[in-house]
């Protein structure tokens, strides 16, 4: 990698407690690593630990979570790290990181903007607590911003509530707001899934062209390879709270080398004209409960390949080449002699 | 083949207040909708949120009323049945025949019922069986969707998107119908589970000779499952061709904006920068004059914004379009010819372009695992 990692998340475990149950790891020790002006996709389906993940990252997690082990290195350039899994959730050192240098957009538009303020007004605000703008001088960045991520009229249309705009307008509404302060580091979770795709299409554009003109970070959650393929710079597969693969985006789509991954691709209908049409072979049986999640491969329930060690040992990360990362017992057997 | 189901100049406006003071206003969710179903198709219906998809199918089955037109079955026994003309009680034994399935599992499932009363409940109510038979069939559709029967009991929560889907399946089968209206039936799944209930669809289409209309907003799960695709915006129908004619070249320039945008899982395909902006939706309840895209079509022009384009077939083709330039423009289909890193490499960006590591077969177990079996 040319540029150093703004944020390393490294060997990061997240359980949840509760009074009557066993706990649950949500995400097992997971390594990810952001880099000014790249995205990172994390994809994997409902469940997998997504959203704690990125939660985490800003320390948004509900009471009942916890950071149980590994770091979050934060490191923006000429400022010391900082390891956020230690910070406490509502210090100060936090809350000037959370909004400002790191900016998240959530899942659901409307639990973010405030259904009773204008937008114009959320946004300004977010200037003058972070960076101490007078409101007239926040009323003006908050126009230019909304202009910026597109939304025609901006000026009156910073007078609108969230209700008031289509759910393409109200996204970019909460785009501009994430970008308020310029923050270093953006996290996206899921932010196009409840739209149409022309505006998909155009929010993507958007965020590509907002990373090239502030440069950046991205963490990008998806479930759908469609928008990884067309957002990603490196990928990273999560099952069951586990980071199964990572690798270039073009790694990993060329030679997908766990067998989650490969299944995953091999779910979704190919754009092919019906003389090449193969049948879908999708992957058997669900997802378990993250408390029925065996103490080695997680995949292991459902892997056509499953073996002694899976449900037991949980298999390493293993290097494929150039960076790309598997955790599959396949990629450290030894090879059976095949004859020639 | 034979015709299945006609729909003919069929629109359904929907009345609004105004508010306190507002004037009572008129949003028309379809207008002027022409199509016919052939038995045995898969016909998908797609359109961005809110051009009328749902609403075209709830008159279908008349869960709507419609506002003009007819909507016409064809049974397979003989005659034309005039759906929208008859009473409700004129209507019950055909809807035996036509059944649909909803957009969401959750909600279209009744949470206080137990799996087996979910899928007993239309038998019973269009008295088809009791006891044993009831029972029997209730059981074996079940275990068709892949619900096992020891499950029967349980209640909707206790189950999985993926199998609630199944059980809403199951009902809509238990009929034996002959045309299923499947709303968004997988668009709320997860992928490995979406896959697993497409193969279902298609085989439960092979095993009991089903006619679909598949409603969705996919474009690649359409082009997989569908025969032929209408497309529709702002509640017409813009285009109606043969599912690979309109992959191939559409002939409506919002076809070509739907295909456009559909993201291709294959970072070699990426689109990178779109140019051209799109601009928003229109509202239903302000509609344009003349053609219903103008407001967003790059190829518009001032005949475009008088007069009103009808759908009409497209040089003597089975592929419908409405759009006055359609024999003209060439517009891009979504298939890719050139062979993936052949040609394309040189399209990306610097920045962006793949730094694929090379390493033929090199016959480990590894390898082994990355040709998954069937
Ligand atoms: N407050 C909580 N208490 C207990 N478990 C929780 C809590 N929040 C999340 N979880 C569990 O953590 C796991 C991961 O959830 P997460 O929201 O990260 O999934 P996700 O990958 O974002 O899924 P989706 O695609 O549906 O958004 C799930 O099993 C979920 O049930
Ligand atoms: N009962 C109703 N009263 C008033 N307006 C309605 C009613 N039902 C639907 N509409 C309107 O009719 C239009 C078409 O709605 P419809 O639900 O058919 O769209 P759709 O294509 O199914 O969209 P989606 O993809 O979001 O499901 C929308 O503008 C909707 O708001
Ligand atoms: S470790 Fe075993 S169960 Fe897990 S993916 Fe590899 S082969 Fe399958
Ligand atoms: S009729 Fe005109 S505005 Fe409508 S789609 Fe064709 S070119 Fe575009
Ligand atoms: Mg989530
Ligand atoms: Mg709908």
């Amino acid at each position: 990698m040319a540029e150093n990692p703004i944020l390393t998340i490294k060997d990061m475990s997240v359980s949840f407690s509760s009074p009557d149950e066993a706990d649950i790891e949500a995400v097992r020790q997971v390594d990810l690593t952001l880099t000014p002006g790249k995205t990172l996709a994390l994809v994997g389906e409902s469940g997998c630990g997504k959203s704690v993940t990125a939660r985490a990252v800003l320390r948004l997690l509900d009471n009942n979570a916890e950071i149980r082990r590994g770091s979050i290195r934060f490191e923006p350039e000429g400022q010391a790290p900082t390891d956020i899994a230690r910070l406490k959730p509502d210090s100060l050192p936090l809350r000037a990181i959370r909004g400002n240098q790191i900016a998240m957009i959530f899942q659901e538009p409307m639990s973010s903007l405030s259904p009773v303020h204008t937008i114009g007004d959320q946004i300004d605000e977010m200037m003058i607590i972070h960076e101490g703008l007078k409101p007239k001088a926040a009323r003006e960045r908050t126009v230019a911003l909304l202009d910026q991520v597109g939304i025609p009229g901006a000026r009156e249309r910073a007078d609108a509530y969230p209700f008031q705009l289509s759910g393409g307008l109200r996204q970019r509404a909460m785009i501009a707001m994430a970008l308020a302060c310029t923050p270093q580091i953006l996290i996206a979770d899921e932010p196009t899934t409840a739209l149409d795709v022309t505006t998909q299409a155009q929010i993507l554009d958007l965020l590509r062209q907002l990373q090239a003109d502030f440069g950046m970070a991205m963490l990008f959650i998806t479930h759908d390879l469609g928008v990884v393929a067309e957002i990603a710079d490196e990928v990273a597969v999560m099952y069951l709270g586990d980071v199964v693969e990572q690798g270039s985006v073009y790694d990993v789509f060329a030679r997908p080398s766990h067998p989650y991954t490969q299944a995953l691709m091999n779910s979704i209908p190919k754009l092919a004209r019906k003389a090449d049409r193969v049948r879908l072979s999708p992957i058997k049986g669900t997802v378990p409960a993250p408390k029925d999640r065996p103490e080695g491969c997680a995949f292991t329930s459902r892997c056509p390949y499953a073996f002694e060690p899976c449900p037991t040992i949980r298999p390493a990360q293993t290097d494929v080449g150039n960076g790309h990362h598997a955790r599959c017992h396949l990629l450290t057997r030894v090879p059976v002699e095949e004859p020639a | 083949m034979s015709k299945l189901l006609s729909v003919e100049h069929l629109s359904k406006h929907f009345l609004l207040s105004g508010g306190w003071f507002g004037p009572e206003r008129r949003l028309d969710a379809l207008t002027d909708i022409n199509l016919s179903v052939e038995a045995g198709e898969t016909l998908a219906i797609v359109g961005e949120s809110g051009c009328g998809k749902t609403t075209l199918g709830r008159c279908i089955i008349a869960a709507q009323s419609t506002s003009e037109g007819r909507v016409v079955y064809h049974p397979t026994s003989g005659g034309d049945v005039e759906l929208t003309a008859l009473s409700k009680r004129e209507i019950k034994p055909w809807r035996q025949d036509i059944r649909m399935i909803f957009q969401d599992p959750m909600s279209s499932l009744n949470p206080n019922m137990r799996v087996f009363d979910i899928v007993a409940e239309p038998l019973r109510i269009h008295r088809i069986c009791k006891g044993r038979e009831l029972e029997e069939r209730v059981i074996s559709t079940l275990e068709k969707v892949g619900i096992p029967a020891e499950a029967v009991g349980r209640y909707p929560h206790a189950f999985s998107g993926g199998q609630r889907q199944r059980i809403g399946i199951a009902r809509a089968l238990v009929l034996d119908p002959r045309l299923v209206i499947a709303d968004e039936a997988v668009s709320a799944l997860d992928v490995s589970i979406q896959a697993q209930v497409l193969n279902l669809l298609e085989d439960l289409k092979d095993e009991f000779g089903l006619t679909y209309i598949f409603i969705s907003h996919d474009l690649g799960v359409v082009n997989y499952i569908a025969d032929r695709v209408v497309v529709m915006y702002l509640g017409h129908v813009v285009e109606n061709a043969p599912t690979e004619m309109l992959f191939e070249q559409p002939r409506h320039p919002y076809t070509e904006l739907l295909l456009e945008a559909l993201p291709i899982a294959d970072p070699l395909r990426r689109k990178g920068r779109k140019k051209e902006v799109r601009g928003e939706i229109p509202y239903l309840g302000n509609r344009p004059a003349g053609c219903p895209f103008h407001t967003r079509c790059k190829y518009a022009e001032d005949v475009c914004r008088k007069d009103k384009p009808a759908l009409r077939p497209i040089n003597g083709t089975a592929q419908e379009a409405a759009c006055h330039f359609a024999e003209k423009l060439e517009l891009k289909g979504a298939y890719e010819d050139a062979p993936i890193g052949h040609g394309v490499e040189a399209s990306l960006d610097a920045s962006r372009r793949p730094h694929v590591h090379q390493s033929g077969g090199d016959g480990s177990t590894a390898e082994f695992a990355r040709n998954l079996p069937e």
